[in-house]
């Protein structure tokens, strides 16, 4: 499970960076919910990854669940969502202003291929 | 006592609420009031807090004890950042009620709102609670910034906005990183527990403090990460561009308190981890940003590059890590906040009196009451490039005297001098071409004495300051050495637990 994580993680952070890298608001929009899905994911996982065990200390379990890291990666989403709804909102708002949807404004759509 | 240090992010964050609810039912000059009411008592909050003799006040939140709960720490670098952060908001709101503020339904509610996150970032003990109250501070710097409209606001904005979302996922990941190694986010039981890194995550722990200052160098916008800086800033409304000053202040605080507490000279096999890499970059950043200044051809995106040349002196009295050093930095850290804002808003008060040219740095119309207005500049121009006699002359030379002590001293000394002359040579230039190069007069309004206001008040906090340098110093001085012996700090917060912990 740990190798199935690590590469979901890095898969999704490649194509988040890629992404960001193009020059079209949407794929930007796209590569940074991109990368906001690997880091919450990558968040959980630094408290370990353990199945089944509850995530408070008691006596009859054998171990326990971090619970500080799902308290971080939900603040982190909601947090990361309310940037994303923002910055959507001003590519639209972008896109009506300038005339087209290129991240500098730029309406030659040579860099485009 | 204690109670005390919540009271700056209470207040601001029930204004901006307040003001939210109320926006359809109360006049526009009623919420004027009620903004101006809530900064003028954050500075009498600052002052309090600055003149009680307790050295370190923390305040747990929930009353849960750290490390398991988050904490507020009032310790005298927090005091003395929230009491700039306040003066400079009361003057820019001061220029802002002269009517900018009616571009927008929520300059008042995203000004509070931008109080509260800067106030938190200064306070909080927490390094994950530091990224909520940057994403708050932000999200009003967005709104601000936008504030008035415009399709050269609309792009500058995307950049930033896209920018800094992509520095936020940088910070969770160093979070996660810290978290996953050290097991503790509190930031000083962080520096109790960085010494004692297993040697098997000691390269983990690395990563993380070097990605931590990567997202603090890109608000402190230090070279390389600097280059969203001028256009975001110079598209900004005046006073929303006089209050940005602070905000990359609040990436050189972040880069001196964790570079103090966490990766301070106790941190075993970290120490130093960015004092290596704080003097360098901070010199590399005076030059491009001096070049900046030279090849501006508005005034304002002048102005917005000598933010990034304050910076670069800024981070490299940090950089050197003496006790001289870092007071002179907190000293010349007030004094280029005043200035640079004072330049921000002076530009706007002669762009819109030039006709078509702007703040553009050509020969135009000369502007009315250019007599007051030149001298306002001239004041300015030698406040930002550090002449003799003001604040920026001392703040400049006491960093410098401070250098003597390290071996790369003739490198500051040489940069420092240099990105001074070519400021110099380049405010030189753009006072000479707005006031003397000009054909005819423009037939605008004269600026009242009102719209001046806030400058004047400015230049006379500069002024100030360089008559009281000495009590001034003597605070910046106390609070540098408090930063550079971080034990009172982590007694402070973990005193507590550690007390329970023995009974």
């Amino acid at each position: 499970m740990d190798a199935l994580v690590s590469l979901t993680v890095g898969i999704l952070t490649a194509c988040g960076v890629y992404l960001i890298l193009r020059s079209r608001t949407f794929e930007l929009v796209l590569g940074l919910i991109f990368l906001s899905y690997a880091v919450n994911l990558f968040l959980f996982a630094s408290g370990r990854l353990v199945i089944g065990k509850p995530p408070i200390i008691t006596d009859q379990a054998s171990g326990y669940a971090d619970p500080l890291p799902q308290a971080l990666v939900l603040t982190a989403i909601v947090i990361g969502f309310a940037m994303t709804a923002f910055l959507i909102i001003l590519a639209l708002k972008a896109r009506a202003e300038l005339g087209n949807d290129h991240v500098d404004g730029r309406s030659d759509t040579g860099e485009r291929s | 006592m204690n109670q005390l240090v919540i009271a700056p992010l209470l207040l601001p964050l029930l204004t901006g609420t307040l003001l939210l609810l109320l926006r359809d039912t109360v006049s526009f000059r009623i919420q004027r009031q009620l903004n101006l009411t809530a900064v003028v008592a954050q500075i009498l909050f600052a002052v309090i807090l600055l003149v009680s003799d307790h050295e370190i006040l923390v305040y747990a939140l929930g009353n849960w004890p750290a490390p398991s709960g988050i904490v507020l720490v009032a310790d005298r670098l927090a005091v003395w950042m929230l009491l700039i952060t306040a003066i400079l908001a009361l003057f820019a709101l001061l220029s802002a009620m002269r009517g900018s503020d009616q571009d927008g339904r929520h300059f008042h509610l995203l000004f509070q709102l931008q109080m509260f996150g800067l106030n938190g970032a200064f306070l909080t003990g927490d390094l994950f609670n530091l990224f909520v109250f940057f994403e708050i501070l932000l999200l009003a710097s967005y709104g601000l910034l936008l504030h008035g409209g415009g399709a050269r606001r609309t792009r500058a904005g995307l950049h930033v906005v896209a920018l800094n979302l992509l520095g936020s996922t940088l910070f969770l990941f160093a979070a996660g990183l810290i978290y996953g190694t050290l097991g503790t986010l509190n930031m000083a039981d962080l520096s109790v527990k960085i010494a004692a890194t297993p040697p098997e995550n000691l390269g983990l722990a690395r990563t993380a403090g070097l990605l931590l200052f990567g997202v603090f160098a890109l608000k402190a916008a230090l070279m390389p990460l600097h280059l969203w800086l001028p256009s975001a800033y110079s598209a900004a409304a005046a006073p929303v561009a006089a209050l940005f000053a602070i905000m990359t202040k609040v990436g050189a605080y972040c880069l001196l308190r964790i570079g103090t507490l966490i990766f301070g000279e106790d941190a075993g096999a970290m120490a130093n981890l960015y004092a290596n890499w704080l003097l360098p970059l901070a010199l590399a950043t005076l030059i491009i940003g001096a070049f900046g200044v030279l090849s501006a051809s508005e005034l304002r995106h002048q102005a917005a590059y000598l933010v990034v040349v304050s910076v670069g002196l800024l981070l490299a009295a940090f950089g050197l890590g003496t006790p001289d050093a870092i007071s002179a930095g907190l000293y010349y850290l007030a004094h280029a906040t005043f200035a640079t804002a004072a330049l921000f808003l002076l530009s706007e008060t002669i762009a819109s009196r030039r006709g078509a040219s702007l703040d553009r740095l050509v020969s135009g119309v000369l502007i009315p009451r250019s007599g007051l207005i030149g001298r306002l500049f001239f004041i300015t121009a030698m406040l930002v490039a550090g002449l003799p006699p003001f604040s920026g002359f001392l703040g400049k030379f006491l960093v410098l005297r401070a250098a003597f002590v390290n071996p790369l001293w003739p490198w500051v000394m040489g940069i420092v001098l240099i990105s001074g002359l070519l400021t110099l040579i380049a405010l030189t230039r753009s006072g000479s071409l707005l006031f003397w190069r000009t054909e005819g007069i423009s037939d605008a309004a004269a600026a009242g004495i009102g719209e001046l206001t806030p400058v004047i008040g400015l230049l006379t906090l500069c002024l100030a300051m360089t008559i009281w340098a000495a009590p001034i110093l003597a605070l910046t001085k106390a609070a540098a050495n408090q930063l550079l012996r971080p034990q009172a700090y982590v007694q402070a917060v973990l005193g507590a637990t550690v007390e329970a912990e023995n009974r």
